[in-house]
């Protein structure tokens, strides 16, 4: 071939202690084309970005930019060479506006002094070059997500990025906004720019990709385009077996109200409305789904419910009875299991044994303590069961929950959780980042709490989680429910509408 | 002019700086109303409140040097009474007093470099890090130190000509010693480093998000040393203030927990140059005000509780104005590079 | 049987778990004392000397001893307090202040209080004096739960005001008016009131090694020492559990209070006798070092406050007989501090590698912030 490639690797290797992130990873970018790198988390894809980008150092391999051998050290390596990259998590300062995240490490000056005039300028001549809107005067914090992706974009042209690296871009926008970052790919590709996008979601590879690579566990498995292939094909290619995409579960059961939310209120950090009048309510043996795009109240409703957050106005009733504000031994001793968002901010003490992280939340009740003496020998026999029941694999009970990979500290909660006799349970993202084979274990779980008579609160930003699990969907938008429907009758389009805020779809009956 | 647009304007400006503009009147008419009352005391107070400022403002400066870039100094006590000590021995042995002060700045700056090197490389925590600094100036300077040393002469006051005669201004502002000025273009020129210069832009970007920094190929730990060392050397100005220009001798712990007050100064300025220097004025008035009633005779309160006022100011003021303004957003937080 | 299940069972793996733990102390001492020699040497003295002074100096006869163990006594107290509130992610730096009022309080006990027996009246100074420096504690735990004033600051302000205020009632309301007295300090204590000394060994110390069985017992084996060890190690995850957070820092600021408050209880009923301002001027920031230096385990205190205490001790002779200004101890700590602080440094000398993920501090959280 005579073909000049944009940006090649050959034979990477990378290895972190105990995992072989990268094994001989060959990788070729066209120009002018938009490749997609599709994996499952953990299959390597970020690491492979990290080291186009600089950001670590490959074991063995060797990177070719413009057919042309090349050493990267670090961002400033890849920067010269054109190389930009817009990370999962935004790498926006939020306290600066858009002019100064756009010149950070690259001023404008005049004599000592910082020329923002010219910044802004920069900004304006940019966005209006690329169709990509934005003032050069807001805060980052002021800005919804969609547009920081897009002052994340404008970062990279500003350096003059040839070739653009987009790390799951689409995790925190809606179904709309996609469409519209498909656009600017698009026209992005047209002025030349040669794009790798990152995702783990098959149905947007399919959409917008000229090639497909496929990893898995740290290899390729081949490269492919979307005339190729289908979405089956490719979830076989990512996970290494055929997958069932759809849970396995029974119609729901729906009994008497476990939990019931009225008018509830709730601030975030910056003291901003972010829960704005939620009522809803949830039924023994039944799943609601709360869905929506990251970031629209999700995470204040669910601390709110389970006591870890101020409430400003309103209700929450466990089995009808008002509970206390922020009292999360409450509603623990009521029957309330809790899987929270992140999972080693409020899950877990990582620095703990499992033996320990399992009693965290009943440490001070028999036969884990006697009046103020803990029980060890109760403590490390209830480790043991758990930890054969609920399948951790772990070399002892007295490893730090630390020392686990992430599907194994999510089981480490899970089994906390369910070992108590429980009435509700409340599970924001008990999937993310996980492996495939953990995500199935943990929504058979959940699917087994609903059969037992649990009424389950689950969030979820990852709509086909919401769509196999719930029985009924609330789907929330700037801090509101803006609808609540059944699961069986409502179509993934009008759910993406809703996540929008759009109310057209009238289609779908509130229940 | 008299649009509606220029009126919402001025409507504007009223609302940001109406409740400074008011407190700085009420500020003028009370101090003209003392100035005539008793001039001389009234001189007196505001000269000595602008000089005990300084140590305090120095220190804040570079604390807020420090955590502008995400790393927290609490060994500024330390800095500034083993610079402090170095300036005077210098100063001892050389008979020269602005090798003194070279001296203290320096050795300021050496033990940023320490304390740079444990909370950037070394990743130790940066309150035991800063502890580690105050322990170690307690002890270098209580086993060095000799009874029966005197400095020769100390800084004078540089009075500025013609600017001088003007009333009590004059006096107050314009008839200071080098460090007094000093530590007054540091506050202007810290504040122009910090937001007007790449430099202070890619400091204030190292501590909100320095993982931002590092992927536009900023030098995050580069950052954090120069400004931890830059940071000492102000510290040691501070010292080199206290024992060369405010007493002309050395005594043993003789910052007295100024360091840390710099910290609260650091905190209630919102850790910006201009609120510092604010907030160290309002504790020299303190100390000042401490100073007069001590031996001023009026008031029958035992010496002991008219000592502790700054240090029940600073706890006042921390617990007043702690969580007001936002502090870095990454500050006291090692940065690990990835990979 | 993972690698790490044998070396919690077998003897072998029992010992090598203990060398690896106070290596890096002993690696950090070694260095200290290596660097303070070079400055004894520099500065003109023998170190040599020096050392060998200061070692006679402490344990060189029964006086010396004594001399010892009633100076690691107050150590040991401080370094407790010091680790306790580690534990829950909290710096206090305040023993001293505590120490302080403990002191005053206990002497205050000590010779006000009349009828009393012995034993009881002793009982009596000392638990007023350990409840005193605990009220003190108070008060920095509160501003850090309630308006986020971090304890770093607060507590070394809380200590200049109580260095005042004890100066202030050692000159005013409790002064000793006995004829002939012109300087601050309260009368003696009562006969009643005083913690014996058996020959070398003050009661003092044993009371002192009790606190640090007990403070062991709290802190691993009670529900309330996994709460503090939870919000020390995970705040959110100690909320998320539905542990009350702020009561558990205010209790932890109280209890390590408490146990500085009794140092300064037994520092006057069983050495000096009376309250007497500025004793003992750093022993707040000595705590530290002890905390450190022992790994902030309770029974790790013992051996660094023994430590410490002998360079205290002994100074004097040293300084005596070698002609080492005293201070000298004063940089050699700061030394080991710096070292037991940075254990890369150590560690890369020992040529051994970083130890397994424990319990780590981190006391820089929070700052300024709620």
């Amino acid at each position: 071939m005579s073909e000049v490639l944009a940006l090649e690797v050959r034979n990477i290797v990378k290895r972190f202690p105990g995992v072989l992130a990268n094994d001989h990873v060959n990788f070729a970018l066209r120009k002018g084309e938009v490749h997609a790198l599709l994996g499952e988390n953990g299959a390597g894809k970020t690491t492979l970005m990290n080291i186009i980008y600089g950001l670590y150092h490959p074991d063995e391999g060797e990177i070719f930019v413009n057919g042309e051998k090349v050493t990267i050290d670090s961002p400033h390596d890849a920067i010269r060479l054109g190389i930009g990259m817009v990370h999962q998590h935004f790498m926006l300062v939020p306290v600066f506006t858009v002019a100064e995240n756009l010149i950070l490490g690259a001023e404008p000056t005049k004599g000592w002094t910082l020329n923002l005039d010219a910044a802004r300028e920069a900004v304006r001549r940019l966005s209006e070059q690329y169709g990509l809107e934005v003032d050069p005067d807001e805060v980052i914090e002021d800005m919804p997500v969609g547009v920081q992706q897009r002052v994340e974009i404008l970062k990279a042209l500003y350096r003059d990025a040839k070739v653009l690296v987009l790390d799951e871009p689409t995790a925190v926008l809606t179904p709309q906004e996609v469409e519209e970052l498909f656009v600017i790919m698009r026209q992005l590709t047209e002025r030349g720019v040669s794009i790798i996008f990152i995702t783990h979601k098959l149905k947007e590879v399919m959409a917008i990709a000229d090639h497909i690579t496929v990893m898995r566990r740290g290899k390729v498995v081949g490269t492919t385009t979307p005339a190729e292939t289908n979405e089956q094909g490719l979830a076989a290619m990512m996970v290494g077996r055929e997958v069932v995409l759809q849970v396995e579960k029974s119609p729901a059961k729906p009994k008497d109200v476990v939990l019931e939310v009225k008018d509830l209120v709730v601030e975030d950090e910056r003291h901003l409305v972010a829960v704005d009048g939620v009522s809803f309510e949830v039924r023994e043996g039944e799943i609601l789904g709360v869905a929506g795009v990251q970031g629209n109240g999700q995470t204040e409703l669910v601390e709110a419910i389970t006591g870890l957050r101020h409430i400003r106005g309103g209700k929450v009733l466990l089995r009808g009875k008002p509970t206390p504000e922020r009292n999360p031994r409450y509603l623990i001793e009521h029957g309330m299991a809790h899987i929270p968002e992140d999972r080693q901010k409020h899950g877990l003490v990582l620095s703990y044994t499992i033996a320990d992280n399992l009693v965290l939340c009943t440490y001070y009740k028999p036969p884990f303590a006697h009046g103020l003496q803990r029980n060890q020998a109760a403590i490390v026999e209830n480790a043991q069961k758990l930890v054969g029941q609920f399948d951790v694999r772990t070399p002892s009970i007295f490893t730090t929950a630390g020392s686990l990979s992430g599907g194994n500290q999510q089981k480490v909660i899970v089994a906390r959780e369910f070992s108590r006799p429980i009435k509700l349970l409340v599970a924001n993202q008990p999937t993310r980042g996980l492996d495939v084979g953990s995500i199935e274990y943990i929504h058979k779980r959940i699917i087994s709490m609903r059969d037992q008579g649990a009424a389950v609160l689950l969030v979820s930003a990852e709509l086909d989680e919401i769509t196999s699990l719930a029985d009924r969907i609330a789907v929330m938008y700037h801090g509101k429910i803006v609808a609540v429907v059944d699961a069986d009758k409502v179509t993934r389009t009008e759910l993406g509408l809703l996540m929008a805020g759009s109310k057209i779809a009238e289609a779908a009956p509130a229940v | 002019m008299t649009t509606p647009a220029s009126f919402a304007n001025w409507k504007l400006f009223v609302k940001r700086w109406g409740w400074w503009l008011a407190g700085a009147v009420a500020l003028a008419v009370l101090i003209g109303y003392y100035y005539a009352k008793s001039p001389q005391i009234t001189e007196a107070v505001l000269a000595s409140t602008l000089r005990q400022s300084v140590p305090l403002v120095l220190g804040a400066l570079c604390g807020l040097l420090g955590e502008r870039a995400a790393v927290i100094n609490i060994g500024i006590e330390g800095q500034m009474l083993l610079a402090a000590f170095i300036a005077f021995l210098v100063n001892v042995y050389t008979g020269n007093l602005l090798l003194g002060v070279l001296a203290g700045v320096a050795i300021g700056a050496l033990l940023g470099l320490l304390l740079a090197f444990m909370s950037v490389s070394l990743k130790i925590d940066q309150i035991i890090g800063g502890t580690v600094i105050n322990i170690l100036a307690i002890g270098l300077t209580g086993y060095f130190y000799k009874v029966g040393l005197s400095a020769h002469g100390k800084l004078n006051p540089i009075p500025l000509g013609p600017l001088t005669k003007i009333p009590l201004i004059g006096t107050v502002l314009f008839n200071n010693p080098p460090i007094t000025y000093a530590s007054i273009l540091l506050v202007f020129l810290v504040h122009y480093v910090l937001f007007y210069t790449p430099w202070g832009l890619r400091t204030r970007a190292v501590g909100e998000h320095p993982r931002a920094a590092d992927t536009l190929g900023i030098n995050v730990y580069l950052v954090r040393y120069v400004n931890v060392v830059v940071g000492g050397a102000l510290a040691g100005l501070a010292g080199a203030y206290l024992s060369l220009e405010a007493v002309g001798s050395f005594e043993r712990l003789m910052t007295n927990g100024r360091g840390f007050v710099a910290l609260a100064v650091m905190i209630f300025g919102k850790w910006t140059p201009f609120g510092a220097w604010g907030a160290a004025l309002l504790f020299g008035f303190a100390s000042a005000l401490q100073t007069q009633l001590q031996f001023g005779g009026q008031v029958q309160i035992p010496h002991q509780f008219i000592g502790m006022l700054p240090y029940l100011l600073t706890i006042i003021v921390l617990a007043g104005f702690v969580g007001k303004a936002r502090p870095p957003a990454a500050d006291g937080i090692p940065y690990e590079k990835e990979g | 049987m993972s690698e790490q299940e044998k070396r919690k069972t077998t003897a072998g793996g029992a010992l090598l778990r203990f060398w690896q733990s106070v290596s890096v102390p002993l690696g950090a001492v070694v260095l200290a004392l290596i660097i303070g020699a070079v400055i004894i040497e520099v500065s003109g003295a023998s170190a040599w000397d020096a050392y060998a002074s200061l070692a006679k100096g402490a344990f060189g006869n029964a006086a010396g001893w004594r001399r010892t163990l009633e100076k690691t006594t107050p150590l040991i107290f401080s370094g407790l307090a010091v680790a306790f509130a580690f534990k829950a992610g909290l710096f206090n730096i305040g023993a001293q202040g505590q120490l302080l009022f403990g002191a005053i309080t206990a002497a205050w006990v000590g010779f006000a209080v009349h009828g009393l027996p012995p034993g009881i009246h002793a009982a009596v100074a000392l638990t007023a004096g350990a409840i005193a420096g605990g009220l003190y504690g108070a008060i920095p735990g509160a501003l850090k739960t309630y308006t986020g004033a971090h304890e770093v600051i607060t507590t070394i302000m809380l200590n200049y005001v109580a260095m005042g205020f004890t100066d202030y009632l050692a000159n005013g309301p409790l002064k000793d008016t006995s004829p002939g007295n012109i300087v601050a300090r309260t009368p003696n204590i009562l006969p009643s009131a005083k913690l014996p000394t058996w020959s070398w060994l003050p009661f003092g110390f044993l009371l002192a090694v009790a606190a640090a069985a007990v403070v062991w017992w709290i802190l691993q084996h009670t529900t309330l020492g996994f709460e503090i060890r939870t919000v020390g190690q995970n705040p959110h995850a100690a909320r998320y559990a539905g542990m009350k957070v702020a009561r558990t820092v205010i209790l932890t600021m109280v209890i390590s209070a408490l146990l500085a408050g009794m140092g300064g209880a037994v520092e006057t009923q069983g050495v000096v006798g009376r309250y007497e301002p500025g004793f003992n001027a750093n022993l707040g920031f000595d705590g530290i070092t002890v905390a450190l230096l022992g790994k902030t385990a309770p029974f790790g205190v013992i051996p660094a406050a023994l430590l410490l205490g002998a360079m205290r001790a002994g100074s004097n002779v040293m300084q005596f007989h070698a002609h080492v200004a005293q201070e000298i101890t004063d940089v050699v700590q700061a030394l080991m501090l710096f070292f037991v602080a940075a254990d890369v440094i150590v560690r890369w000398l020992l040529r051994m590698k970083a130890a397994e993920e424990g319990e780590k501090i981190t006391l820089s959280t929070g700052w300024g912030s709620h």
